[in-house]
């Protein structure tokens, strides 16, 4: 059987609706099942999870997830306080650029002609401070890091180029100054 | 015993009886095994009920939940055991009810690997419950039974299921039995702490109103407020409305009490809610049956919600004062900054509307539901506990059977579960013996759970089903004749058994009402004959019959029919 479905993304559609969406922030207890109830709160309100980051937190009983995510902006506040509600999660916040740090990171892996290209790629990258992680004779592995529209920027410019495929973080926020995330 | 010598189902069934459990529903399988033999090893006061259908178990602990506030234990085995008590977890969720599912499963190296009986009752029943657990290790059993416990009894109640493996149950215990209770995230207490803000800002619009009114909900009932909620009324001579789920938290007889609002309510509560100028919800969480078209709902009036659960907030109804918290802490504090009104004009303006539109049935042309439970209502007094399904007996009963006191009324709110009367009847005739309990069941519903006929025959329980007959799904059949052009689908129970005989062949009574002049002799008869064990009245009543007052689904209150439309209707858009 032949997969019909391929992972390389070589003309990207724009997503506006990660841009801008909302972004939360959940420590959880660091169990099985916990992820599953917390996507049930998203699922059944049809709003759709665009970038999910789990990981442990310092206290390993814990985790930490952010989320990007897209739908209602009428049904946000009440969904907060459902993944709220749920016994496994200790808290859920709303965060946005202006009282948090976002950080999203991308690897992208660009197919090469010629040096001329390897040339211009590596201007792209080394202009959005990205670093070549992987060369071979006929292509690269970007890195690049920053805020989820300086990635976007970057995939787009080097959609001039043909792009193999892109594995992307999501994005991971931290609230600025002495606040709690 | 010494821990050294128990297994894990042992020390399970050791942490359920030092938490009170005193009843334990359930029916026996496979993967569940080790916990049936710790019924009969391990000394307790806990009494095992088998039922006959797990569905049965889980609606059994329901009533017995609702008749108490206090939880029992549903003990299934694992697969199809624990699939069958799907719909009675769901439905003590919607009607937050405490509730201890235990359900035996695979041993773990099976899991995943569609072992025999094996199902994912984890991650099924996640949606449905207020919380639960996959037991991984033996030692964590009696903690994860006390967070249970905890969880389905405090804050907003509701049901916990705790799923063991069987190897997990059988093998040796070697921790702490009395091990304490772990949950970061939950902190129920917190409700008890009101904030003073809100309740001063309630106070305030309490103060400059004319047209007040209380709706008072189930969350007024768990946190046991009735003498706060009567105190707030009296004060203000404010009229009460309840919700179905919180019917007798205020009596309803009581001169104030407006009935039931809603779909069905009484036409007095919904004209109450659209002429209002303020509305001081005690517990209620505006479910779609009360509100119909949200936009319009109490569109003249000011809006105080109180409400234990911080997300029932904006989540239908935007309202003026949010208080969080329990509603009998929060009431008590409330009733430090109130005054008396004068309402006399409001409730004498209301007083207008019961005269006008009052409850009403005809006695003539064939037996009505309404008839049957108006005469059960005075044959009981008043004070039987009465447990109902889903449909037109359920609407009906809650508009006859007036209920004085809360906990006497169980019924199917949010789930609006067929086949959930009867067993929840027998689970509350276990919790008081020494009340009348009436199960009140149309005969589609009582078809879904009847074979727990054989519960209650076998446990001599004095409980009365009232099979209201009309051959009928009626309440379906209602909306096919006023939204459908009267195109009857799937809605005729042509086939139904002889139920009075088939109550006899389960070794129970049966009784039989055709005419309505027969109505009160035979409900006293049963009254008399329930002493011997269970009685079953099969009511046979006409089939036409329909429910009014009626707010089409997602219709504004103002629209409610009073009487039979005379015109074509047109399809609900709201809701179902």
């Amino acid at each position: 059987m032949s997969r019909t479905i391929t992972t390389s993304d070589k003309k990207p559609m724009p997503r506006p609706d990660v841009i801008g969406g909302h972004t939360l922030s959940m420590y959880v207890n660091n169990q099985p099942g916990v992820l599953m109830r917390v996507c049930q709160v998203f699922a059944r309100r049809a709003y759709n999870i665009d970038s999910l980051v789990v990981s442990q937190g310092r206290d390993p009983r814990f985790s930490r997830l952010t989320l990007g995510i897209s739908g209602d902006p009428a049904g946000l506040d009440q969904i907060i306080k459902q993944c709220a509600k749920l016994i496994d999660v200790i808290h859920c916040t709303e965060h946005t650029p202006g009282d948090a740090v976002v950080r999203d990171m991308v690897l992208v892996k660009v197919h090469i002609e010629n040096g001329e290209q390897r040339t211009e790629v590596l201007q792209i990258i080394e202009h959005f401070g990205g670093k070549t992680v992987d060369l071979s004779e006929t292509s690269m592995i970007a890195r690049i890091e920053g805020n989820s529209e300086k990635v976007d920027a970057a995939i787009r410019l080097l959609s001039n180029y043909e792009i193999i495929e892109t594995v992307r973080t999501g994005k991971v926020v931290m609230a600025r100054g002495e606040s709690a995330t | 015993m010494k821990k050294q010598e128990i297994d894990g189902a042992q020390a399970l069934i050791q942490t359920l009886d030092d938490l009170g459990i005193e009843y334990i529903f359930g029916y026996s399988g496979g993967a569940a095994l080790p916990i049936f033999d710790a019924l009969e090893t391990v000394k307790s006061k806990i009494k095992f009920i088998l039922t006959r259908h797990e569905q049965g178990a889980t609606h059994m602990a329901d009533g017995y939940a609702r008749a108490t506030g206090k939880p029992a234990v549903v003990l299934v085995t694992s697969g199809p055991g624990a699939g069958n008590t799907i719909t009675g977890i769901m439905t003590a969720q919607m009607d937050s009810v405490p509730m201890i599912i235990i359900t035996g499963q695979q041993v773990t190296w099976m899991l995943g690997k569609d072992a025999f009986q094996e199902a994912d009752i984890f991650g099924i029943t996640i949606p449905v419950v207020k919380h639960n657990y996959l037991v991984r290790n033996t030692n964590d059993l009696p903690r994860i039974a006390r967070e249970a416990f905890h969880i389905a009894t405090t804050g907003r109640p509701g049901p916990v299921l705790v799923d063991v493996p069987k190897n997990v149950s059988q093998s040796p215990f070697t921790g702490d039995l009395d091990a304490e209770i772990d949950l970061p995230g939950y902190h129920p207490e917190e409700s008890l702490e009101i904030e003073a803000a809100p309740v001063e800002e309630a106070a305030r619009l309490i103060a400059t109103s004319t047209r007040p009114l209380i709706l008072a909900g189930h969350g007024a009932m768990i946190a046991g407020a009735e003498k706060e909620l009567m105190k707030l009324a009296t004060t203000l001579g404010c009229p009460v409305t309840s919700t179905l789920l919180g019917k007798g938290v205020f009596p309803e007889t009581h001169d104030l009490s407006l009935g039931m609002l809603g779909m069905h309510g009484t036409a007095y509560a919904n004209k109450a809610i659209c002429e209002c100028d303020l509305i001081i919800n005690i517990g209620s969480r505006f479910d779609d049956r009360i509100i119909g078209q949200a936009d319009k709902f109490g569109a003249n009036a000011k809006i105080i919600h109180m409400d234990i659960d911080p997300s029932e907030m904006n989540k239908m109804i935007r309202p003026d004062v949010q208080i969080i918290g329990d509603a009998k802490e929060a009431l008590k504090l409330l009733l430090k900054h109130i005054k008396p009104l004068d309402t006399k004009e409001w409730t004498s303006h209301l007083d207008g509307y019961k005269k006008k539109y009052p409850l009403h049935y005809k006695k003539q042309g064939g037996l009505r539901m309404q008839q049957v439970l108006d005469e059960l209502f005075e044959v009981t007094e008043g004070k039987a506990i009465v447990t109902t399904d889903v449909g037109q007996h359920q609407m009906w009963a809650a508009q006859f059977y007036r209920n004085d006191e809360s906990w006497k009324w169980i019924s199917s709110g949010g789930a609006g579960t067929m086949g959930f009367g009867f067993p929840a009847a027998i689970g509350a005739q276990f919790a008081c013996p020494d009340d009348v309990v009436v199960a009140v069941a149309g005969d589609g519903g009582f078809q879904m759970t009847l074979c727990e006929l054989a519960t209650a025959v076998v446990n001599k329980l004095p409980v009365i089903i009232l099979v209201l007959n009309n051959h009928y799904l009626g309440m379906v059949r209602q909306w096919q004749e006023l939204f459908f052009d009267n195109r009857e689908s799937g809605v005729d129970l042509d086939g139904n058994p002889d139920f009075a005989k088939l109550a006899e062949a389960y070794g129970a009574k049966g009784l039989t009402i055709k005419r309505p002049a027969d109505v009160r002799k035979r409900l006293e008869e049963a009254m008399e004959l329930r002493k011997d064990g269970p009685v079953l009245i099969n009511a046979e009543c006409i089939k036409t019959e329909n429910v009014f007052p009626m707010i089409p689904a997602g219709a504004a209150l103002e629209d409610m029919l009073i009487e039979p439309p005379k015109y074509k209707m047109a399809k609900p858009v709201g809701s179902t």
